[in-house]
């Protein structure tokens, strides 16, 4: 009789059901988790970014299961990485040595180490292919034959660095606190709002960042000083050793973009920073990311705090998208009872309304006559 | 392949010494490292938690959502559990030691063996008069509720009564305003005084309170205009009860409508009773 409710638990295994059934079709061959690794590099590493866990094998396994539902598979991964012992904290990330695939700047036309322009989408011709590319075993190099590969390439913000032209933290954290093992609090220092920013949502950060630019923000312009991808070392120190060991490799995307800064009474006219940092290949989100990083940093600059962009609880409450997509999906559990409390209330306040306004409406009905 | 109740044991000691501060401090937000659960935010992931930091091999569980064990997400939490706990769950009120719940406070009453955790979507109660947690917490430590106070002011001057639902927001042992989690204001009297420890989590924001046992819990209101719960003059189309909240169904296009318990377990008990008389 009350059918609205029994039920339930048959139409969800149906409901689970069907998600698998509707992709799979037996003239067609399942996509295997080593082609997603291979082909869709950037779905990879934004879910693994987002999902804060390196491992593509992971990461291609929640994009397969996801049916290529982003948002869902950095849940999945999400989900799956508090299920890992965390062992320790490695040291902090030396992006100066680094196996650079790219690496450009928009402020220096040379720079010491050179522009390595590496694989990009900017300059394609957005058009697409109605034939199948055909499969190459060709290999481009990242660099001629005859180039000299670097393996440390200086900081273009360090060439600014030394002329005193660069806004410096003179707090130096070398504590940094873990946003994954205590709950935020606000004011929520800048070591917390990075670490936020880095798993949080590429078009969220991109929209701020793209608001910040275009007037809900500082009137200054902000450059890229540095785009930078590459394999970097992750190293930790083991307690048995007590000294520092290499345990491999992760590919990163770093960027830092300056902009002026008049200067105030304390400070003199210089650059002011922000600082980004991505798993894998991802330059639209580290790009905001260090915008939003130099928008939150209003305070060290003495500017007002009156956009979004620059609200430290705006952007890091509403930043990541497991919070966000699960609450706003939430919307579509049950909500009877809460309903039902506000559907008295409003008869309730009808029937009020009702002998207010029903004694007035005689009342004109007569003056009118 | 995964730990008790799913949370590794670190993430469980870090839950219990919160609970065992919000305890100690009845109705404070107690910040806490929340983690993701395999479940969404919003959908009980801070109920979940505290549920897998307390419950025991011995322990039985009732999941309960808009009142009903049947409720689609209730159904999905207690599977969760029997799944990663292989615990005993039951849908019988007065069997369950712990009773997680979604918007409801059981009709039947409950005692001293028994935790309800409540699921809590905002925990903060002046969240919408004051969206920064910065501020507000700085409000709860200096007690300065006149905000909450303006607002059902302006509430009354306007309506000419307070028009507040569902989560209705409370003074727990005459210090802390708490919000009770969106259950509606004709749950909030069985907070008061009560037998059984209360529970609240809320994973996206990352907050644990706690009402403990024999707590004074006091709606706001003014001594003018004093706290009142909505009264139903139906009575349950299922088993005639007039006692518990009562939901409406549509049941046919032109609008007809039913009412029945939202307290599932509720309903069938006082069916049995009631075939028991006839017989």
């Amino acid at each position: 009789m009350y059918v609205a409710v029994k039920g339930g638990e048959k139409a969800i295994e149906n409901a689970h059901r069907l998600l698998e059934e509707s992709i799979s079709d037996p003239e067609i061959k399942p996509v295997e988790e080593d082609q997603i690794k291979l082909q869709f590099p950037y779905a990879i590493d934004r879910i693994m970014a987002e999902g804060s866990l390196y491992d593509k094998d992971i990461a291609s396994k929640a994009f397969k299961k996801a049916q290529g539902d982003i948002v869902e598979a950095v849940f999945l991964v999400r989900a799956f990485r508090n299920t890992i012992k965390k062992l320790g904290y490695t040291r902090p990330l030396d992006t100066e040595k680094i196996d650079i695939k790219r690496r450009i700047s928009a402020v220096y036309k040379d720079i010491p180490g050179g522009q390595i322009l590496g694989k990009t989408f900017d300059y394609t011709h957005r058009l697409i292919d109605f034939e199948d590319s055909e499969i190459s075993d060709k290999k481009t190099d990242y660099f001629e034959q005859n180039d000299e590969i670097q393996k440390t390439f200086p900081r273009v913000t360090e060439f600014l660095k030394n002329e005193s032209l660069l806004f410096t933290d003179p707090y130096k954290n070398n504590n940094p606190k873990d946003i994954t093992n205590q709950s935020l609090e606000f004011p929520v220092s800048r070591d917390m709002r990075l670490q936020a920013a880095a798993r949080g949502d590429e078009g969220f950060l991109l929209s701020l960042a793209y608001s910040y630019q275009r007037g809900f923000g500082a009137d200054s312009h902000p450059f890229a000083a540095e785009i930078r991808t590459g394999d970097v070392d992750i190293k930790i120190i083991p307690d048995e050793l007590g000294f520092e060991i290499t345990i491999g490799k992760i590919e990163v995307t770093e960027v830092v973009m300056v902009d002026s800064f008049k200067g105030t009474n304390e400070k003199p006219p210089q650059f002011a920073s922000g600082y980004g940092l991505s798993f894998g290949k991802n330059e639209r989100k580290a790009m905001s990311m260090a915008i939003i990083d130099r928008a939150m940093r209003f305070d060290e600059f003495c500017e007002e705090n009156k956009y979004p962009s620059q609200n430290h609880e705006f952007v890091i409450s509403h930043c990541d998208n497991v919070e966000a997509s699960g609450f706003v999906s939430h919307l579509k559990l049950p909500h009877y009872v809460d309903f039902q409390s506000e559907l008295l209330s409003l008869k309730r306040l009808r029937q009020k309304h009702e002998n207010k306004f029903f004694h007035q409406d005689t009342n004109e009905v007569k003056s009118n006559v | 392949m995964y730990n008790f109740a799913y949370l590794d044991e670190n993430s469980k000691k870090m839950i219990r010494q919160s609970i065992l501060k919000a305890v100690a401090i009845p109705g404070f937000q107690v910040p806490f490292a929340g983690r993701e659960m395999p479940l969404p935010y919003g959908w009980g992931t801070g109920g979940i938690q505290l549920t897998s930091s307390i419950i025991g091999p011995d322990d039985v569980l009732k999941v309960i959502d808009q009142g009903s064990d049947d409720t689609t997400n209730a159904v999905s939490i207690r599977k969760f559990f029997k799944k990663t706990a292989d615990i005993k769950v039951t849908t019988c009120t007065k069997e369950a030691t712990i009773i997680q719940t979604r918007h409801r406070i059981p009709e039947q009453k409950l005692n001293e063996n028994q935790i309800v955790v409540y699921q809590v979507p905002i925990p903060e109660p002046m969240q919408f008069i004051e969206p920064s947690k910065e501020k507000t917490e700085k409000y709860h430590a200096l007690e300065e509720y006149g905000s909450m106070y303006v607002k059902i002011y302006e509430d009354i001057a306007l309506n000419s009564e307070i028009t507040t639902a569902f989560d209705y927001p409370v003074f727990v042992n005459k210090r802390y305003l708490m919000s009770p989690s969106p259950i509606p204001r004709y749950d909030n009297p069985k907070m008061h005084m009560a037998e059984f420890l209360q529970l609240f989590g809320a994973g996206r924001e990352k907050r644990i309170y706690a009402v403990p046992p024999y707590t004074q819990v006091k709606s706001l209101d003014f001594n003018d205009y004093p706290f009142f719960v909505e009264s139903f003059d139906k009575k349950c189309e299922i088993c005639g009860s007039s006692l518990g909240f009562l939901d409406e169904i549509i049941t046919d296009d032109s609008g007809t409508r039913m009412y029945v318990c939202s307290d599932s377990d509720f309903c069938r008990k006082n069916l049995e009773i009631n075939n028991g008389t006839n017989n």
